[in-house]
């Protein structure tokens, strides 16, 4: 989609990229936001400088936002509905007589 | 200017104040000529990549002056040093101060200085004198990055288009006959080599060529012919580009003296 | 899925205070709304830089050039998160700096104004980060996720900006003469304009009921200005400066009454015809244009070379 008529038909250029950032050791990446670059090794370069100024990584991936794929909305329901009537999955839809310990 | 060759007994304090003095104009000049690209990048993603590079070297500038200063009697602060020198008491090489020119030149630049820095803050993190064994230490990473980043640019310009080719290898041209001086003796540096407060440029310089050479075939690049050019940064002889990049850098602090800011 | 099931969805959803996702269904006036509103805070971002960065070469000390510096950059980097949230909407930034580049997207027409002493860049950070501060906090729990999240990042980052221009502005207002008056003379030229950045008027603003309801927007232009006079008055008040409005006097209420904006006075500025518009555009065409042969470079390398130098497991 181009808004109020930029130009489509411009050649294209660079990709766009998914940056995922460990915060510290022990820690999951986390998705932290999306940048252009060329190719990766730039990407990861922009990555460093964009997302971990102030010392918020000590790991980045970089991931090209085309190779994710991605749960649809409209498959919402059949995906994460049905998980929702069973609450027998967490600890605490069981009883536990007062006093013991280690349950 | 006469060279003072006959200051052997020299206590090391001073040396090592014109000795960082020189280190502390270097980053200082050319984190000036790298804030010119602000707001005037190829693309926002190196507005923050060269902007990040100029406020390290300003961090080593602001480090490397005030240990300079610290060691003169009476002492000056970095802004003493950065603001109240004329251009023929800067001591920088000349490669910093040169017009920065089109990013080809830009970067060719910071690929030639900052493969410098790597090896020499890194022997320089041996230095008995442990100020600047400290600077050096914290500065070794970041010349590492910046090094890092002139390469990917460097090699992506040598390897691109055929105008980037050209640029690129026009720059390179452009700032090359200014690399010597880098490696230049010098009669404080021989003393501090020899003290084991400073690692010896003879040394560094083979480390940085062999660098240079791997990354300049990388990017398809001709090593440019060594040319024989004037020199004396160091001694306070500068060319015509610096004079301008000084009064702009100095004309507001001088212009109200004993402010603060 | 049909379509009244989809507008229901939504609507339950932003009433629900909840965030509204790039792939969910929304109204095409929604997606444009923010695709217009993101674009011209990141334009704003980015443009910013030129008035502020003319000093970085200047800078009167080494600490301050440093925090110049640092400030610039962020600018940089916040333009770049926005571009990014609004790229989930299905645009691409190049489209949207060609937009800018062309004058069919604004920015913020305070970044119209010249910065003629270094106090102006001290009364950009105090004056004009306060008030994007006011403005960006709310944003922080926009309906729409991926500008929520950007804003969440910005504003975390941008509390420096302020604070860095109320203490450059302190030290020149406890010092000379000469540098007081420099201080006083920014805080005249900034008052007006950074008032005008909070936007029109809530009865003259076309946007501002439709963006409320959608949650995008959540307290009107007239609030925020409302909450930054009475935030900064005695913010000038510390300074020892005089703001530039007779009639400006604290009420019962709590609150400082001023003068109305006087929109007669910008209406050159936002039009894009204020004392800088043209250069600012001018050199944020130059940059792109220059870089061209960079970016063709870039783009030719990574067809040779794709993605191999730098593959390896995630780890």
């Amino acid at each position: 989609m181009t808004p109020d008529g930029a130009a489509p038909d411009r050649p294209r250029a660079d990709r766009l990229w998914e940056v995922f950032v460990r915060s510290r050791r022990g820690m999951s990446h986390t998705h932290v936001g999306s940048l252009h670059a060329f190719d990766a090794a730039s990407a990861l370069l922009s990555a460093r400088d964009l997302y971990t100024r102030r010392q918020e990584g000590v790991s980045i991936w970089v991931i090209p936002s085309a190779e994710l794929t991605a749960s649809s909305p409209d498959e919402k329901d059949s995906f994460f509905d049905p998980a929702a009537d069973k609450p027998y999955r967490h600890p605490t839809f069981y009883e536990v007589p007062e006093g013991l310990a280690h349950l | 200017m006469t060279r003072q060759t006959s200051r052997n007994e020299a206590p090391a304090g001073a040396d090592v104040a014109t000795y960082a003095l020189g280190l502390g104009d270097d980053v200082l000049v050319l984190a000036q000529r790298l804030s010119e690209w602000t707001a005037r990048a190829p693309q926002l993603e190196d507005d923050v990549a060269l902007l990040n590079i100029a406020l390290d070297l300003v961090g080593q500038a602001r480090n490397l002056l005030s240990l300079a200063g610290g060691r003169e009697n009476p002492g000056r602060t970095e802004d003493d040093l950065a603001f109240w020198r004329d251009e023929t008491e800067f001591r920088n090489a000349q490669i910093m101060e040169l017009d920065g020119g089109d990013f080809g030149r830009t970067i060719a630049r910071q690929f030639l200085v900052s493969a410098w820095h790597v090896p020499l803050w890194d022997g320089l993190r041996a230095s008995t004198d442990p100020d600047l064994a400290a600077i050096a230490g914290k500065a070794v990473k970041e010349a590492r990055y910046h090094v890092g980043y002139a390469r990917h640019w460097l090699v992506r310009l040598g390897d691109g288009t055929p105008e980037s080719r050209r640029r690129a290898q026009a720059g390179l041209e452009d700032v090359w006959p200014y690399v010597g001086e880098l490696f230049e003796p010098d009669p404080v540096t021989e003393r501090l080599v020899t003290a084991g407060a400073a690692p010896d440029p003879a040394v560094i310089e083979p480390v940085w060529r062999e660098a240079v050479e791997a990354v300049l075939a990388e990017a398809t690049l001709a090593v440019p012919p060594t040319v024989r050019r004037p020199t004396g940064g160091r001694r306070g002889v500068h060319t015509s580009a610096f004079g301008p990049l000084l009064a702009q850098m100095q004309h507001l602090h001088r212009s109200h003296p004993g402010a603060s800011w | 899925m049909d379509v009244t099931t989809d507008e229901r969805d939504f609507d339950r959803l932003v009433s629900a205070d909840e965030r509204v996702e790039p792939r969910d269904w929304m109204p095409e006036g929604y997606r444009r709304t923010l695709i217009r509103q993101i674009a011209q805070h990141a334009h704003s971002e980015i443009i910013g830089m030129q008035p502020e960065g003319n000093w970085i070469a200047r800078a009167p000390s080494l600490r301050r050039k440093a925090i110049l510096i640092a400030k610039v950059q962020d600018e940089a980097g916040h333009g770049l998160y926005l571009y990014g949230a609004a790229e989930t909407l299905g645009v691409e930034r190049a489209d949207l700096l060609e937009l800018l580049h062309t004058g069919r997207q604004k920015y913020s027409a305070a970044f119209n104004y010249p910065t003629p002493t270094w106090a102006d860049v001290a009364a950009i950070g105090w004056l004009g980060d306060g008030a994007a501060i006011m403005n960006q906090v709310p944003l922080t729990r926009c309906s729409y996720g991926p500008y929520a999240r950007a804003m969440t990042r910005v504003c975390k980052e941008e509390s420096f900006h302020q604070r860095q221009g109320f203490e450059a502005m302190a030290v020149l207002c406890a010092g000379t003469p000469a540098q007081k008056q420099m201080a006083q003379d920014a805080l005249d030229r900034w008052w007006w304009p950074v008032l005008m950045l909070f936007g029109p008027s809530d009865e003259a603003s076309a946007h501002s009921a439709r963006s409320m309801a959608w949650g995008i927007k959540r307290f009107s232009n007239d609030e925020l200005r409302q909450r930054f006079v009475d935030a900064t008055v005695p913010q000038a008040d510390h300074l020892g400066l005089r703001i530039p409005d007779p009639d400006l006097r604290l009420e019962a209420d709590g609150h400082y009454r001023f003068t109305p904006v006087d929109w007669n006075e910008f209406a050159d500025a936002i039009s894009g015809n204020g004392p800088c518009s043209r250069e600012r555009i001018a050199h944020r065409v130059d940059a792109h244009e220059d870089g061209a042969w960079v970016r063709a470079a870039a783009q030719a390398y990574a067809d040779k070379h794709g993605d191999r130098a730098a593959r390896g497991a995630a780890a």
